[in-house]
């Protein structure tokens, strides 16, 4: 209570007597104003633009972590990364449910092969089953159209998803949505067209790309046909004339093959469905290495693998881009945190100066206080708190001009902002800290005066 | 009778450079409590030094200095700012009012450094009771450049007497004042002195303000003289009791 009412009794003579002259207090604190101004609407704007980085360095991928079957080896001989099918839908599911870390995850059917419509034909990079959870996992937007569901996927439904490369190939100016086009003989309905995403960091045209449900693609794509990319070239004709038989060294088949009759009749009994692979997104460039840990564990368990046991599969993330995202962000914090320290100790010097001058004019003022009973100490408090309170509210000023400055950048440039409450709680502590740090100097002068001089002083 | 301050012996030297100037040659005297005393000597006789002493903002180099019973010479410096706070009020010839500061704030100023567990309205209503006392009542909002010489004079009195003293230190008190307002001052001394039994030193070098003292003290070359020396400086007391440094 006493030290309450005392500290009150502090403040209330430092504000007293700093609106003794509120103009020069005014003048003196504009370094510490404008320094936190400068602080703060650099950090806002700054954020903002690290924000926007962040998420177009996110577009392309950062966060995103490839989870692929392990190789198969047999007998001493490995068939590289991605040979096993130990991944399955449901392995895609488990990651979903069971990892915090994780965003997204979407499972991975791949094929390569024609795609027809009308009298046009393409072969797309990238012909990809998946779910809906892929436009997150890549950030992608659907331009025209709606995606396709997870019912869609669970009916194995023949939508599809257009790359505006493919758009462009086959269907030359035409509206896409709703129309039709064949892979492999299987009518697929355009449902949406995606949003145009250029090259991807190896130069492959990633709008050159259809999505469609992976159950779709699984079932009835690759399902039904095998791996050959020009469609007209494996239908009946090669079964028929083995003149067409480019290899004559090959093997000769050691079954009878099925005729279309009989494979439509007899669909082979699927196993279980595997998927190629998995993509999966952390929740934020700081979660990947959780997230690669709880993958981990997930697939470990699932895939009953012994401790002893290595993984049969792999996790891995896009460290390059980490390494691009994580010191542009560090760059930009510490140029803006050198420039908040250049203003502030400016501004810091200013507060010295003006104070050093206060103590000198107030020398008689002093002297008189120690006269009527103030001790040392009660006046370097004095002193040191006037200059702390010039700097809260210089700091205060700052902040609300600076988020003032910052809201006008973004009403009328058009700059992406973002309020930083860390930066307004470090511009308060730090005013404060100059305020006390250049504030002592001039203090500690005038609790040394001596009374009898003071009182003297002219 | 009750003595309030009580000196022995008091040496006070000042050294500028190589050369040490003895101020105070050894000050012995005795004042009752509720005494109206006036201190009187010409400029550089030492009385603003025996002043600074017995105000407790100097420390004497020797001798001993009892104030209200206490040993003061050996105080720290915290501790006879406490004794300045509690024991005594100053009044100067310059007023040393604060600046663009009510009369009111002015008077409750020294409440900020020991009255802690007053209220901020305890300390007000004290400083506005103060002020009332010495006929301001009216003009306790007004800052000093609005008032004249003797009504500022008069808020540094009330200042002084804020904490109750026993003691009031009253250095040329008259010294900026024309005759009128001076005769107001040192009546309102007189009424303060008996009334309240304050006891109330006043440093002047004018005998027309000594006049208003019960007693008069006089010092001449840093030491006590039964009166005002003549022409020829004829104070010899004998050999001082200082030693030189």
């Amino acid at each position: 209570m006493r030290f309450a009412m005392k500290t009150y009794r502090t403040f209330h003579t430092a504000l007293k007597a700093l609106l003794r002259n509120p103009l020069r207090a005014m003048l003196t604190t504009l370094g510490i104003v404008i320094g936190v101004a400068a602080v703060i609407a650099m950090m806002e704007i700054g954020a903002g633009s690290s924000a926007a980085i962040r998420k177009s360095i996110a577009g392309m991928g950062a966060n995103v972590l490839n989870i692929r079957p392990g190789a198969a080896s047999s007998g001493g001989v490995t068939f590289g990364s991605g040979s096993t099918t130990s991944l399955t839908p449901q392995d895609n599911e488990a990651i979903m449910r069971e990892c915090p870390a994780v965003g997204d995850a979407a499972p991975m059917v791949r094929t390569r092969t024609q795609v027809i419509h009308g009298s046009r034909n393409w072969v797309p990079t990238f012909i990809f089953g998946t779910t809906p959870a892929y436009l997150q996992v890549q950030n992608w937007t659907v331009a025209a159209g709606t995606p396709f569901s997870d019912r869609d996927v669970a009916n194995g439904n023949k939508v599809c998803l257009l790359g505006q490369t493919l758009v462009r190939e086959l269907f030359q100016g035409e509206d896409p949505i709703g129309k039709e086009v064949r892979i492999k003989n299987v009518a697929f309905r355009v449902q949406g067209v995606l949003g145009r995403k250029g090259a991807n960091m190896m130069g492959m045209d990633q709008d050159d790309i259809i999505l469609a449900p992976w159950t779709t693609i699984k079932y009835r794509v690759t399902g039904s046909v095998l791996t050959e990319a020009n469609q007209s070239a494996s239908s009946t004709s090669s079964s028929v004339n083995t003149l067409s038989n480019i290899y004559p060294g090959e093997q000769p088949s050691l079954y009878p093959e099925r005729s279309a009759v009989q494979a439509a009749d007899n669909p082979m009994p699927v196993r279980f469905a595997n998927i190629d692979y998995i993509l999966a997104t952390a929740r934020s460039a700081k979660d990947i290495p959780a997230a690669i840990q709880q993958i981990t564990a997930v697939l470990r368990e699932r895939h009953h693998l012994r401790p002893d046991e290595p993984d049969d599969f792999s996790v891995r993330d896009m460290t390059q881009m980490m390494t691009a995202l994580s010191s542009t962000t560090l760059m930009m914090t510490n140029l803006l945190l050198a420039v908040a320290m250049i203003s502030l100790v400016v501004g810091g010097v200013g507060i010295m100066n003006i104070m050093l001058v206060s103590v000198t004019e107030r020398t008689r003022e002093i002297g008189l206080r120690m006269a009527v009973g103030a001790r040392a100490e009660d006046i370097l408090r004095q002193f040191i708190v006037e200059a702390v309170v010039l700097c809260l509210v210089g700091g205060a000023l700052g902040i609300l001009l600076g988020h003032g400055g910052s809201q006008l950048v973004r009403w009328f440039l058009h700059w992406p902002v973002e309020t930083s409450p860390a930066a307004i709680a470090a511009a308060v502590l730090v005013s404060a800290g100059v305020g006390m740090i250049f504030g002592f100097y001039p203090a500690w002068k005038a609790s040394r005066l001596d009374p009898i001089e003071a009182l003297r002083y002219e | 009778m009750q003595t309030i301050i009580e000196l022995q012996d008091i040496c006070k030297a000042y050294r500028m450079g190589d050369i040490t100037v003895p101020v105070l040659k050894g000050v012995s005297l005795t004042i009752a409590r509720g005494e109206l005393v006036a201190l009187m000597g010409t400029s550089g006789s030492g009385k603003s030094t025996l002043m600074n002493i017995l105000g407790c903002l100097d420390r004497p180099d020797s001798g001993v200095y009892r104030l209200d019973g206490e040993e003061m010479s050996r105080l720290s410096a915290d501790q006879r700012a406490m004794v300045r706070n509690r024991k005594l009020g100053f009044v100067f010839q310059s007023f040393n009012l604060l600046p663009r500061t009510s009369a009111l704030d002015n008077v409750a100023m020294p409440l900020t450094y020991t009255a802690g567990h007053l209220s901020e309205r305890e300390a007000r209503q004290r400083a506005a009771r103060m002020l009332e006392r010495v006929g301001l009542g009216e003009r306790m909002g007004h800052e000093p450049s609005r008032l004249s010489g003797g009504q500022q004079q008069r808020v540094a009195i009330a200042r002084a007497l804020i904490n109750q003293p026993p003691l009031l230190l009253a250095d040329e008190p008259t010294g900026n004042l024309d005759s009128q307002t001076s005769a107001e001052v040192l009546a309102m001394f007189q009424a303060l002195n008996r009334e309240e039994g304050i006891t109330i030193i006043m440093v002047t070098h004018d005998p027309h303000v000594a006049g208003y003292a019960q007693r008069a003290i006089h010092i001449h070359d840093g030491q006590i003289v039964d009166r005002a020396p003549g022409r020829d400086g004829s104070a010899d007391r004998g050999q001082a009791p200082c030693v030189s440094p």
